[in-house]
């Protein structure tokens, strides 16, 4: 099969060269330096490597860079927009989130496509759109908070 | 050089107490350090013989960086005020999410009265910052933390000193605020910068003039926010992982097929014959190294080795392997037998109304922090810099240099902020790796364990047996108290409860797992014995739980969370639905103070045991941060529900065989129950650290929460990793 030579990152084409193969996670980590996306655990079961793929959250390290030729990808590092943090990043810094970070560009971008399909989630879904991320440190409560506090912030801004 | 051996005698567990530190003698070379600062103000920290930590094995003055033989040698921190204002503040300490970044430069920037913004943290960098144990046993806040109060406040009055001398006033007529030093007769001010454009010099000394006291700290004691956040909500964070070097390679290790095992035969000639791959054996150690992640895979996948193996016990003959395989030396680096006795257990059961015998045991558990252990060597000129994820930093730098016979000085090891770890970093095995690699390659290397990697070849909690047999009298006051913890550690061990009768003995058990620290330690499954038992008691002596444990304490700390806790929680008050239950546990460990109420669901039919509310109180001295030891406590709760309900390590025949977050559960979102949390800021205390202590309530409130709910008692952790047994 053809090596892939470009994808769409965070609005822009990129030059890559990666075998088929290759997991976006790694093309975007060791090519293109956009290392805000984590491995966590190469299965799919943690959430530190989502990215979205036209808006729907994916695992990149079990997504063959293959298959998002022609889609949109997005990054942590494409959220925020000339320098001013998207409503989420605001938010988790608001309810101080986060302890070591590690899980927490995928707990924000999950959150993002949660909050697209669902302006004002309750408390319930938001806690069963998150269910496949993971935060070791704990820090679950404050996550619902931020994302609770970020479709207030959300709703305010589009008001 | 067996790599392999060497990196298995690298686990080095914690030892909190140890004295006898090294002297050193302290000189300046004032004319040095200032061409290496380019002027300002700098004070150093003098340690004191007391109470400092040595290194294992020889610290002779020639281990030092060649940047810190400038620097005297028994530094504990120091501070620098550069002339432009900027306040760098060098410590050993590592941030790994626990927030000290934060919480340190709050104790600095609060006694310098300089703003919060100004001060800046260089952290664990072996070339950089002195000489630090490292980052474990809640030492940071009551130690670090009092050292860089001192170091501020020394350099307060030092600038305070410059300003009297500029002026010609008498220093009793300056006070310093806000990065400034203010005349209280005229008014007039003078920035620190200002001031910094002298050069000046001084040192600290720990017993120096009293620190300002909590109830009038400012910064110190107030929310403040994680200082670099930004980094971490976009992505631009670089920890281990995320390093990189131009010309870099990646690295992979071929894993033995088991615990302990040898290698009989290898054919490395597949991997070699790839381009651009470098493949290495050094005794039981191989790996390879190649342009990309794929590579180094696929790589890995053309090595035939076959491995010598033996057969090892699995988790179903755990426990009765311990208590048959004690070992009362020091084999492990443990600190031994330990054992504590006053009066006669055997008199205190004979007069006792009610006796209770019971065993318990605590599973191995993980710590899976979600960044894997990983590191980025590179060697230049004969010495090597390892960029690595490491709650110890010289001890790694020790490890390197050990690996490769060389001087300590040659081995330069940084640690980016971290994802964590839990007391599962002490240990320098992956930048040991990583470095063999690089040496190799001949460029620099990158190794990321995979997460089936730091499962199984990492280390972990230690699993245990504890015996306990006790005794009270008709009134509910214990008699006797014997309490026998066969491998799982003596942090903890000691009971908070008045007991006139006691034997309580820690003993080491011959080495199953790979196992090392973990927050708390010990502490966890000794509390969740003691907290089991006591309730237990409780139930043969028709007492309530809270009752009988107030009847038995005099620890006036203790019963404040205790009654903080249940008074948040509601003991007694609450209306209990059906198949809901109440448990509560208490318990003190490293000046930490803890007591947890717990709710939970049970449900007969599918098993299901669901933790509905906690309601945890902690008073660990004078807080420094109040949301930041908010956010460690209610994480401590989420954490510590995985080894309370589900979380165990099954292994056998030397492998690990649940070693993914697939197979071996975490507590998720779903997990989450309400918690809620009283802080006890007591600013006659001490601050102590705050990582860990909170842990150590969870499990046994949520055993004897499930015992009150179905009458099923429980002795093991994890409580209910199939669900509830009919």
């Amino acid at each position: 099969m053809a090596r892939i030579t470009e994808i769409e990152v965070n609005g822009s084409a990129r030059r890559i060269d990666a075998d088929p193969e290759t997991s976006l996670l790694h093309v975007l980590r060791d090519q293109l330096d956009l290392t805000g996306t984590k491995y966590g655990c190469g299965e799919g079961e943690c959430g530190a490597c989502t990215v979205l793929l036209d808006g729907i959250p994916q695992r990149s390290c079990l997504m063959p860079v293959a298959a998002v030729s022609g889609k949109r990808i997005t990054t942590i590092e494409g959220l925020a927009t000339g320098g001013r943090l998207h409503p989420l990043q605001q938010a988790f810094l608001d309810e101080q989130a986060l302890q070591c970070g590690y899980c927490t560009s995928g707990m924000i971008l999950t959150a993002w496509a949660l909050l697209r399909a669902r302006p004002d989630p309750s408390e319930q879904e938001i806690r069963e759109f998150m269910e496949g991320n993971v935060c070791r440190c704990g820090v679950y409560h404050r996550i619902v908070a931020a994302i609770r506090r970020a479709s207030d912030l959300m709703k305010k801004s589009n008001a | 050089m067996n790599l392999g051996s060497i990196t298995q005698a690298m686990n080095e567990p914690e030892r909190y107490e140890l004295d006898a530190p090294p002297q050193y003698h302290f000189e300046l070379d004032r004319r040095h350090f200032f061409k290496m600062l380019g002027g300002g103000v700098a004070v150093f920290l003098v340690l004191k013989p007391l109470r400092a930590f040595p290194q294992s094995g020889a610290r002779s003055g020639e281990g030092f960086s060649r940047f810190q033989r400038q620097l005297p040698q028994n530094l504990g921190a120091w501070l620098h005020i550069a002339p432009d204002g900027a306040v760098t503040v060098y410590t050993g300490k590592a941030e790994m999410g626990q927030n000290i970044r934060t919480s340190l430069s709050q104790a600095v920037a609060g006694e310098l009265r300089a703003p919060l913004g100004s001060v800046t943290l260089v952290m664990a960098d072996t070339e950089l910052t002195p000489w630090d144990m490292g980052t474990f046993g809640s030492r940071t806040t009551p130690q670090m933390g009092t050292q860089l109060r001192r170091v501020a406040s020394v350099a307060r009055d030092v600038l305070v000193r410059m300003a009297a001398e500029r002026w010609n006033v008498p220093v009793e007529s300056l006070a310093a605020a806000d990065g400034h030093i203010m005349n209280r007769q005229n008014g007039q001010t003078l920035a620190y910068a200002e001031l910094a454009q002298a050069s000046a010099l001084a040192k600290a000394i720990i017993e120096d003039d009293p620190l300002t006291p909590a109830t009038e700290w400012t910064v110190a004691g107030e929310s403040v926010a994680k200082i670099d956040g930004r980094e971490f909500v976009t992505g631009e964070h670089k920890y281990s992982p995320d390093m990189s070097a131009p010309g870099m390679l990646y690295g992979k290790i071929l894993r033995p097929a088991s615990f302990g095992a040898t290698l009989k035969s290898i054919d490395l000639s597949g991997a070699k014959a790839m381009p651009g791959v470098v493949a290495v054996r050094d005794g039981d150690f191989v790996g390879v190294a190649a342009p990309s992640e794929q590579e180094a895979e696929r790589a890995l996948a053309f090595i035939h080795a076959a491995w010598n193996t033996a057969p090892q016990i699995s988790d179903r003959e755990l426990f009765s392997y311990f208590k048959q395989n004690t070992e009362e030396g020091n084999s492990q680096g443990w600190e031994g037998r330990t054992s504590h006795e006053m009066g006669s257990v055997t008199s205190g059961l004979a007069k006792a109304a009610h006796r209770l015998k019971q065993t318990y045991t605590a599973a191995y558990i993980a710590h899976a922090p979600l960044e894997t252990r990983a590191a980025l060597a590179e060697w230049k000129d004969g010495s090597v810099t390892v960029w690595t994820g490491t709650q110890r930093p010289f001890g790694v730098q020790g490890d390197v240099a050990n690996a490769f016979q060389m001087a300590l000085d040659r081995v330069r090891v940084i640690v980016p902020d971290t994802g964590a770890a839990y007391g599962g970093k002490h240990t320098g095995e992956c930048a040991v790796e990583a470095a063999r690699l690089a040496k190799a390659a001949g460029r620099p290397v990158k190794l990321v364990w995979t997460r089936e990697e730091e499962f199984a070849w990492a280390y972990f909690r230690p699993a245990g047996v504890i015996e306990i047999s006790s005794g009270i009298d008709r009134d509910g006051t214990l008699t006797a108290w014997e309490f026998q913890n066969f491998n799982s550690g003596s942090a903890g061990i000691m009971t908070p409860y008045e007991v006139p009768n006691q034997k309580i003995e820690f003993h080491p058990c011959k080495q199953v797992l790979r196992q090392g620290s973990y927050r708390c330690l010990a502490a966890t499954a000794n509390n969740f014995a003691r907290e089991c038992h006591m309730d237990d008691l409780a139930r043969q002596a028709a007492m309530d739980p809270l009752e009988f444990r107030r009847k038995n304490l005099n620890d006036e700390r203790l019963l404040a969370v205790l009654g903080a806790a249940t008074k948040q929680f509601g003991w007694g008050r609450s209306p209990k639905r059906t198949g809901h239950g109440f448990g509560l546990a208490c318990g003190t460990e490293k000046s930490g103070y803890v007591a947890t109420c717990a709710e939970i669901a049970a449900d007969r039919a599918s098993g299901m045991v669901r933790v509905i509310r906690v309601a945890v109180a902690f008073d660990c001295g004078a807080i420094v941060n109040p949301d930041g030891l908010k956010n460690q406590i209610q994480g401590a709760q989420m954490m510590g529900l995985g080894g309370a309900l589900f979380e165990a390590i099954r292994f056998g025949n030397g492998r690990i065989l649940n070693g993914q977050f697939s197979s071996y559960r975490v507590p998720r979102f779903s997990d989450m129950p309400e918690i809620e949390v009283v802080l006890l800021d007591r600013k006659d205390q001490p601050s102590a650290g705050a990582g860990e202590s909170p842990i150590m309530g969870i499990a046994p409130a949520v055993r004897n929460a499930i015992m009150d709910a179905t009458g099923t008692a429980l002795f093991s952790l994890p409580l209910v990793p199939d669900g509830l047994k009919a």
